[in-house]
């Protein structure tokens, strides 16, 4: 069963599959996770584990962390995550390895987004803005954003000008492209949130899209099933109609 | 680059490829899945530029068929390309044979400047 993996974003490039296609992938570095403590349902009220990942200076953590990290007789790490477990998992079934992965899996990748600053409407929220030309001297204002005395207020969650970026950003159900061991990383299909060297969390998928896709190809092949009959040429249709009408008169 | 994203590219990169330029008539052998058959077809024509580099190259193939001109773009590295084969070499003094679109006749499959 996997777990979870932190990691960093290495950058994107593409490969070819085994049926020549090519995909956009993301390249994580996920090695070394190490294990810094067991959360139990006795103890905690939860069942987890927490993973730290690359190593940190001593002198840049706080004495509280470095407790627990000497706790864990580990160095000091950076990035230090929780993963929520099934209960009573045992102990040598905790594997951090990018091995828990196989390609074909589906995972979701938790990331920082990079930050965009104060940012308008039409690049926040896709609004239209107004015309260029035409003696139009408005071209990116947020426009009306609301009525009179009735609603007499501005609703709630109306677009405006604002902090674009820098937020945690979950994407969901990328599919495992490659696990390689020796390198420590692993391939996932298309973007992840934030920028190059950035810390990710990668854990498998809470949706299960291999089930569905594995429904949508079952409706597929249906689909393929019901068109694949050749369709009738000319002289076939000729023939058919010619021996109908004799065995019509045939009956007469 | 990036040391790991280097190695992912160089992997996939063809070191045999057949060496062509831009000019030459080539006849490049793809593999086709039909079904669960695979089977080769070629397509045969004067490469009119290349673009891109490393893993990302493309070439560009045109002919002329039943009297109408077809351009097809290949990905250099692409595992669907079992074969290139140079069969006449031109001598192109342009990188990107463009001009060879407006051309009719017997010039627009011949590379002369």
């Amino acid at each position: 069963m996997s777990i979870g993996l932190l990691g960093q974003k290495i950058g994107m490039t593409s490969v070819y599959d085994a049926n020549g296609r090519l995909h956009p992938v993301t390249v994580i570095a996920a090695g070394d996770n190490v294990l810094l403590r067991r959360l139990t349902d006795e103890n905690d009220g939860y069942s987890a584990v927490q993973v730290g990942f690359a190593a940190q200076k001593e002198s840049r953590v706080t004495k509280a962390e470095l407790g627990n990290f000497k706790k864990a007789n580990v160095g000091p790490q950076k990035f230090v995550r929780e993963f929520r477990l099934e209960a009573n998992l045992p102990e040598g079934e905790v594997n951090l390895a990018v091995t828990q992965f196989q390609p074909g899996d589906f995972v979701d990748v938790i990331g920082r987004s990079k930050g965009k600053g104060f940012q308008g409407v039409m690049k926040k929220h896709n609004f239209h803005g107004q015309g260029a030309a035409h003696g139009s001297k408005t071209h990116r204002r947020n426009g009306a954003i609301g009525n009179r005395s009735t609603p007499g207020r501005i609703w709630k969650n109306m677009g405006m000008p604002g902090h674009l970026g820098d937020e945690r950003v979950t994407i969901q159900n990328l599919r495992v492209i490659q696990v390689r061991e020796t390198e420590k990383i692993i391939l996932v299909s298309g973007a992840v949130p934030g920028c190059n060297g950035s810390y990710v969390v990668v854990r498998p998928a809470i949706k299960n899209p291999g089930a569905l896709l594995a429904a949508h190809q079952e409706h597929a092949k249906a689909d393929a099933a019901a068109h694949s009959k050749k369709p009738k040429k000319a002289g076939e249709i000729m023939a058919e109609k010619a021996a109908e009408k004799k065995a019509a008169e045939h009956k007469k | 680059m990036n040391r790991i994203l280097d190695i992912i590219e160089k992997e996939q990169q063809k070191t045999d490829g057949a060496k062509f330029k831009v000019g030459d008539s080539v006849r490049v052998h793809t593999r086709v899945v039909e079904g669960d058959k695979e089977r080769i077809q070629v397509f045969t024509g004067i490469v009119i530029g290349r673009k891109g580099r490393g893993l990302n190259e493309t070439f560009t193939v045109r002919r002329i068929s039943y009297g109408e001109g077809v351009e097809r773009v290949f990905p250099t590295n692409s595992p669907r390309i079992a074969k290139i084969e140079v069969e006449t070499e031109g001598k192109a003094r342009r990188a990107k044979l463009n001009y060879l679109r407006r051309r009719k006749g017997k010039e627009a499959t011949t590379v002369r400047e």
